[in-house]
Parts: structure tokens; C-alpha cells; sequence
């Protein structure tokens, strides 16, 4: 049978950060302390700390990233590592070579850790199982799976607001079935003890089974929201209009758009979260996205400090408890 | 060559004999159970005390990937896994390249198994030409030169005309129709079962409904053309209650089940080892619990291997990127020995399923240990462990989830046509 933790150590520290899947409650709580505390190295003039120096970090996307892809660079160059960003797909995926091959061409340059970005669910497990001891993979997003940097850097920005999770209702809104910030985002919710979370979706976007998660399933924004602390938003593509599981984003829109007069149903001082980028008047009105419960922005600043906290994590060089 | 099979226990479901008794074969042929025939001077004795004495096995629809695809298996490798494994007759399914759709591919097939010690070979052929599912195969011929059905062999036929026309076409000739039952539209993007666990990994998966309606659809257009038809590998438990109907209405159809399917579930695919990965999909762990009492009543007939080999790297990469298939050949006996174990299939009907009724379905001479019929014997040792690794597989797809484990049941010899065309040494 294959290895059930081999995101840890044999000392349970992190090894690799793939999923938030089965991580204990104490390790996500050291990623937001140590994150914590690397936003301030964002407000000094000289934005650099030497935990990585003399690394290498090679972000390996195989699906196209501006945001992320940008703040794991800039988190790593904060830590003084040096930084190779390799489009895999313009070039050796096109070019027929395999995963497994690409992947030895890289290991032989001694890189020490790979961020890794692929339309394939698992890839980046599938990556850590072949890459030698030394080297740490983040997952920077993997098909429908996971995307638990996005989902941890969500987490401060609630803990920021609400301070505790105990005693919160979230509700997640929109495409869950295709959404891997979804699937991460539950993890660490159910994991940070957060007693009820809700995910709200026509039927067709939302999977067979997501109540095996830990959710509440419900199919009109209204009772969704009702009396909820935290509105997690979900991007809607596209595709999905042409796939046919929805007819339009009017209609979408017209039935499950966060608009101001549905989100009063929410508690006064709820927050609305999007991982972005943001399709105004599609799923989202544009008065609540720039609004004052919007905490959008937040988020985007959050990234960085949570990518600096996850790469000297794995890499040995920040705490692992608190 | 005169052999006798001397102190195993003699299981035959066809006589529903289950007795200690000796075995006599001349020329190919069984002489005599029981008492030594008057003159009988065996050239070779095999010491068969403590295991069970059975007919050889057939699988209904293997993948050789001869021609076309020698760098995952040969026929050669294959057979003679498939003789280590107990089996003494293998069909080889039509998907090859070239696609076994004229008799000079089942020629090349034949002629590529002539002189190989192991199990024989007989081939399916095409249902339409090049399995492209618009034009029919040349299916006269390919009786002729002795193809036990046809195929599409997992490569669907979108036009439900082609499919009519077809059966039709295969019920003139009296071949039997090798189906998969599976809506292309519900299963294209999957490669997992559809429920809480592709939910939770994330996989995009292919729901029980992709195999309902395949199976309703085929068994609409049987019952309008009366063609005699095989449902190969069904996963869902509620599809033995379409195969029982169909039964009851008189269409002439049978079934069969995977034994990774009856004896792994969706749940057991951690941490997406590509391994788990075959189609159609491992069900949920109640489908498996359904089929099992489904194959053990006798309402899926046949108990297959839905052996698929492939090379390392098919298997090397993200779940949904592997290829599909699991290498069934050499954990098959174990795999079937502890369905037995746990209670829910007797020994009788398992031998029934995996030696018996395929035979039946592919039109070959009863598969019974009796006088007079072909010697086609398994012999095994049920008690047997040994640990299933890359070195200890005989076929050359080392492509299975069970590798490293310990199994229990092991082939000792294999017989086919009063040959022995494996034995195990030491």
C-alpha cells in the first residue's frame, strides 16, 4: 500500500504541502502564525529575509498563472531563494515528453523544491513520490483537487476578521464541483473547528457526495446565507455555461449573484471572500465586491506571507508549532 | 503421452463431483477417474496430494496487445502467464493494431501462438470494421477462420442503427456478441467511479448511469434482433437486475464480472495510484458486495480477469493521465480463493464460473473433468502463500494495485489438451 502522510516526516514536520487533507489542526494554526509574522518583512524597506538563501525553487506550471504564480515568486525571493519559473505547457508537454521525464531533466539541475501547478488531480503527489528525499513540492493548485495555499491564506484573512473559528458559519458559494480552492477551503475550515459550513449551488455544480466532506447542501442563495459569518464566493468559467450545466451567467446571476439586497440575509457584519479574478454581474455585484464587507483585497495581500510560511516550512526553517 | 494426476481432490461442477480421486489421461483425452484403467503405464505421475484438481480456466476477453502494442505483452508472454495462472484457454479481444477485423490478423494471431508452452489462444474479432463503429466487419469470415464472437471491444458505437444493423447481422451468422455496456456521452470525461470519493479527490467521475443506459439500450436492440450476446465486466450492482429481466424475457444473453471489481472498491484508490485505475471504473463497496452475491447465485455467469497489461510507464504519471487497465492474470486464483474464504462464493461455483460457464459462452467442448472429455486441467495448491512482485508475475504488465501483497492459492500444473504446459518448480 502507498504511504497515507507523505505530506510529513517521520517527526511530523511538513515535508510537502499538497493538500490540507488529513494535516493536523496545530500545523495549519503554526502556517498562520509564521505568515503573521512575515507580513511585516512586506512593510520594511528592504523586503528580504535569508531563509531560503542558497535554495532553488522552480515553480513548475503546467497550466497558465499570473496571480499565483507571481506571489509564490515574489514570497520566494523574500526568502533570498533563487527563483526559476518554467511554462511547462509552451514547452516540454508539447514537445510529447512525459511528466515523469521532465521531472528528471529538472532534479538533475539540484533543485530543492518545486511549486507545482497541473490540470491533473494528484499531479503534485504524484511529483513528491518521485522526487528524491531532499526536495519539497507545494502544490500550487491541482485540477479539481487542491489548493491549499489559496485556502490558508483565506484562513487568516477570517481569523484576521473574526478571530475565532469556533463559532462561525461559512457558506461557499457557486461552481464547488469543478473548484479545488472549494475542496481546500472545507479541509481547513473542518480542520480549524469551524462547526458549520454550508455550500450553496445549482445542482449541477455541485458533486455527488460533498456531504461526506462535513457540509450542509443548499440550493437557493437564500436559505444559504441566512445568518451566515463568512460568504466564500467561487469563480464561475466560462466552460461551464457551454457544458451545459447552466444555461447563462444572466441567469446565474439573476438566481445565485451575491447582490447587496441577498447578502443583508447574512449576519450584519459578515465578510465576502472571492479568490478572484472576479466576474462582476456574474457571480458577484459589483456594489458588494468593492463594498464594505468585501475583504477581496485583503486576500491578494495575505498570499505572499502564506507562500513565505508554507516554502521555509517544508524547507526546515520556520517554526512548525506554536 | 499417458499422465496420471494421483491424490488431489477432483472438483468438477459440470458432474458436481468433489471427491479424492485419481486422474488418467491418454492422448489428450481424459481415460479414466478413479481406478488405474487394465495396461494404464503413465510416462509421468503427478503428485497432486493437498491440492485441488480442476478444469483449466478460460477468460472470455483478455488483452494480449499483440499486434501492435509488444512493448506492453506478447501473445507469448501472455499465454504463458495466463498457463501459470490455471487458464488453459484465453480470447484475445480484437483491439489490437492491426484490429483483428480479416482472417489475416487471426492467422497472425494463430500463427504467433503456435509453439508457445501455454494456454491457447482464440480470437474476437471486430463488430465493426476497425472498430470505428459506422461500417460492419467482414463477421462471415471471421467465424470461418474460427472467431468464438465479436467485439467493439470498449470502442463505442454512437449510432444506435450501426448497433441494430449489426446484431442483427452477427444473429444470421450465430456469433455471439461481446458487448460493454457504456453511454460514451456519461463516461467521456471520467476515469473513476462518480461519488463521494471522486468528490473528495477531485477526479471527474463516470456515474453508474453511463452503464445503466449502455445496458438498456443493448438489451432493447437484442431483444428486436434475438442476437446472442456476452455483457462483459458490469460494475453496477443494479445492472444484474437488467441482465435477470432481459433473462426472463428470453433474450439469450450472459454476463461477466472482473475480479478486481468484486474484490476492490472506489474507496481503496489512495492517494491516486494509477494502479486503481481501469474501466469501466471500481464501483462503490455496496456494487461489489451485489455483484459478488450476483456471480455466487449464478446470475453473472462468468468470473473474469479483465486482464489489461501495460508497460511502466502507462501507469507513471497523475491518476487521470494513466492508461486503464489492471494486469488480472496472475492474482486471479488467490483473488477468487478468498471470495471463497470469506464465504461468499463456494468452491464449486467458482470453479463453475472461472472454468465452465466461459467455456460454455465462447461455444468450446464442455469444460468437464470426466472420461471422455479433452484434458484441459488446472491443478492448485489452496493453501499456498507466496508474495505477488514484479519478479514473481508472469505476465510482462506488472501493472496491478496488489503488488507486495502475500496471496494464498497457487498454480501447480497446468494441462492443456493432455499437455503440460506449466508446472511449477521446487
Amino acid at each position: 500500500m502507498v504511504n497515507d502522510n507523505i505530506q510529513l516526516d517521520s517527526q511530523g514536520r511538513l515535508k510537502h504541502f499538497l493538500t490540507i487533507e488529513h494535516l493536523p489542526k496545530s500545523l495549519l494554526t503554526a502556517i498562520l502564525d509564521n505568515a503573521e509574522r512575515f507580513t511585516v518583512v512586506g512593510d520594511r524597506a528592504v523586503k528580504k529575509v535569508p531563509l531560503l538563501r542558497g535554495k532553488t525553487v522552480v515553480n513548475l506550471f503546467f497550466e497558465p498563472s499570473t496571480r499565483t504564480r507571481t506571489t509564490f515568486e515574489l514570497a520566494a525571493k523574500r526568502l533570498s531563494a533563487d527563483v526559476m519559473n518554467l511554462n511547462i505547457e509552451a514547452s516540454a508537454a508539447k514537445k510529447g515528453e512525459s511528466l515523469a521525464d521532465t521531472l528528471r531533466t529538472l532534479e538533475a539541475m539540484q533543485t530543492d523544491m518545486f511549486v507545482v501547478r497541473h490540470h491533473e488531480s494528484g499531479a503534485p503527489e504524484f511529483i513528491a513520490r518521485q522526487v528524491g528525499a531532499e526536495v519539497s513540492v507545494i502544490n500550487a493548485g491541482d485540477g479539481r483537487h487542491a489548493h491549499p495555499t489559496q485556502a490558508m491564506l483565506d484562513m487568516i484573512t477570517i481569523r484576521r476578521c473574526k478571530r475565532d473559528f469556533t463559532n462561525l458559519k461559512v457558506a461557499i458559494v457557486g461552481d464547488v464541483a469543478h473548484s479545488r480552492v472549494a475542496r481546500s477551503e472545507i479541509h481547513a475550515l473542518t480542520t480549524l473547528g469551524v462547526p458549520e459550513i454550508r455550500v450553496v449551488g445549482p445542482k449541477t455544480l455541485l458533486p455527488r457526495g460533498i456531504e461526506a466532506l462535513g457540509v450542509e447542501v443548499h440550493h437557493t442563495l437564500e436559505s444559504g446565507l441566512e445568518g451566515v459569518d463568512v460568504v466564500m464566493m467561487l469563480r464561475l468559467q466560462q466552460e461551464r455555461m457551454q457544458s451545459a450545466l447552466l444555461p447563462s451567467g444572466h441567469e446565474y446571476f439573476h438566481t445565485f449573484g451575491l447582490t447587496p439586497a441577498r447578502l443583508k440575509r447574512a449576519k450584519p457584519d459578515a465578510i465576502v471572500m472571492h479568490p478572484g479574478p472576479i466576474n462582476r454581474g456574474v457571480e458577484i455585484d459589483s456594489a458588494v465586491a468593492d463594498g464594505k464587507q468585501s475583504v477581496i483585497l485583503q486576500q491578494v495581500t495575505h498570499g505572499i506571507a502564506v507562500r513565505m510560511a508554507v516554502m521555509s516550512m517544508v524547507m526546515g526553517t520556520a517554526a512548525q508549532s506554536t | 503421452m499417458k499422465i496420471s494426476i494421483s491424490g488431489g481432490r477432483v472438483i468438477n461442477p459440470v458432474t458436481k463431483r468433489d471427491e479424492v480421486v485419481d486422474v488418467f489421461i491418454d492422448g489428450g483425452t481424459i481415460v479414466a477417474l478413479g481406478r488405474t484403467p487394465a495396461g494404464f503405464k503413465p510416462a509421468r505421475v503427478i503428485d497432486a496430494r493437498g491440492a485441488i484438481v480442476c478444469p483449466g480456466f478460460t477468460e472470455v476477453g483478455a488483452r494480449l496487445r499483440e499486434p501492435g502494442a509488444e512493448h506492453k505483452a506478447t501473445i507469448a508472454s501472455e499465454l504463458e502467464a495466463a498457463a501459470a495462472a490455471g487458464f488453459t484457454t484465453v480470447c484475445c479481444m480484437p483491439d489490437t493494431n492491426p484490429v483483428i477485423d480479416t482472417p489475416a490478423v487471426v492467422e497472425l494471431v494463430n500463427q504467433r501462438a503456435r509453439g508457445v508452452r501455454g494456454a491457447r489462444v482464440r480470437c474476437i474479432g471486430a463488430l465493426t470494421q476497425d472498430l470505428g463503429g459506422s461500417v460492419l466487419a467482414e463477421m462471415a469470415a471471421l467465424k470461418e477462420i474460427g472467431c468464438v464472437g465479436v467485439a467493439n471491444a470498449g470502442h463505442a458505437i454512437h449510432d444506435s442503427n450501426v448497433l441494430k444493423n449489426a446484431l442483427a447481422y452477427a444473429a444470421t451468422l450465430d456469433l455471439t456478441v461481446f458487448l460493454d455496456a457504456e453511454d460514451p456521452w456519461l463516461a467521456a470525461q471520467g476515469c473513476m467511479n462518480e461519488g463521494a470519493v471522486s468528490t473528495r479527490l477531485g477526479l471527474a467521475g463516470i456515474p453508474a448511469a453511463a452503464e445503466l443506459i449502455g445496458l438498456g439500450r443493448d438489451l432493447v436492440l437484442l431483444e428486436d434482433s434475438g442476437a446472442r450476446a456476452h455483457f462483459r465486466t458490469l460494475t453496477c450492482g443494479r445492472s444484474i437486475k437488467y441482465v435477470n429481466n432481459a433473462r426472463k424475457a428470453g433474450l439469450d444473453v450472459s454476463a461477466s464480472v472482473g475480479i478486481a471489481h468484486l474484490t476492490l472498491s472506489d474507496e481503496d484508490i489512495a492517494r491516486f495510484d494509477g494502479h486503481f485505475h481501469v474501466r469501466p471504473p471500481l464501483r462503490t463497496r455496496r456494487d461489489r458486495t451485489r455483484l459478488v452475491r450476483g456471480l455466487a447465485e449464478g446470475q453473472v455467469e462468468v468470473l473474469s480477469t479483465h486482464h489489461e497489461p501495460h508497460d511502466a510507464d502507462a501507469k507513471a504519471g497523475p491518476f487521470g493521465a494513466t492508461a486503464a487497465g489492471i494486469s488480472g492474470l496472475d492474482s486471479f486464483l488467490p483473488l477468487m480463493l478468498s471470495l471463497v474464504e470469506a464465504g461468499t462464493l463456494d468452491l464449486m461455483r467458482a470453479i463453475d464460473a472461472a472454468a465452465v460457464q466461459p467455456a460454455r459462452v465462447i461455444g468450446n467442448a464442455p469444460a468437464s473433468l470426466a472420461a471422455g472429455e479433452v484434458a484441459d486441467i488446472c491443478i492448485f495448491n489452496p493453501s499456498e502463500t507466496w508474495q505477488l512482485t514484479a519478479d514473481t508475475m508472469l505476465s510482462r504488465g506488472k501493472n496491478t494495485p496488489l503488488l507486495g501483497r502475500t496471496l494464498r492459492g497457487r498454480v501447480l500444473a497446468t494441462l492443456v489438451g493432455g499437455r503440460i504446459v506449466y508446472e511449477r518448480k521446487g
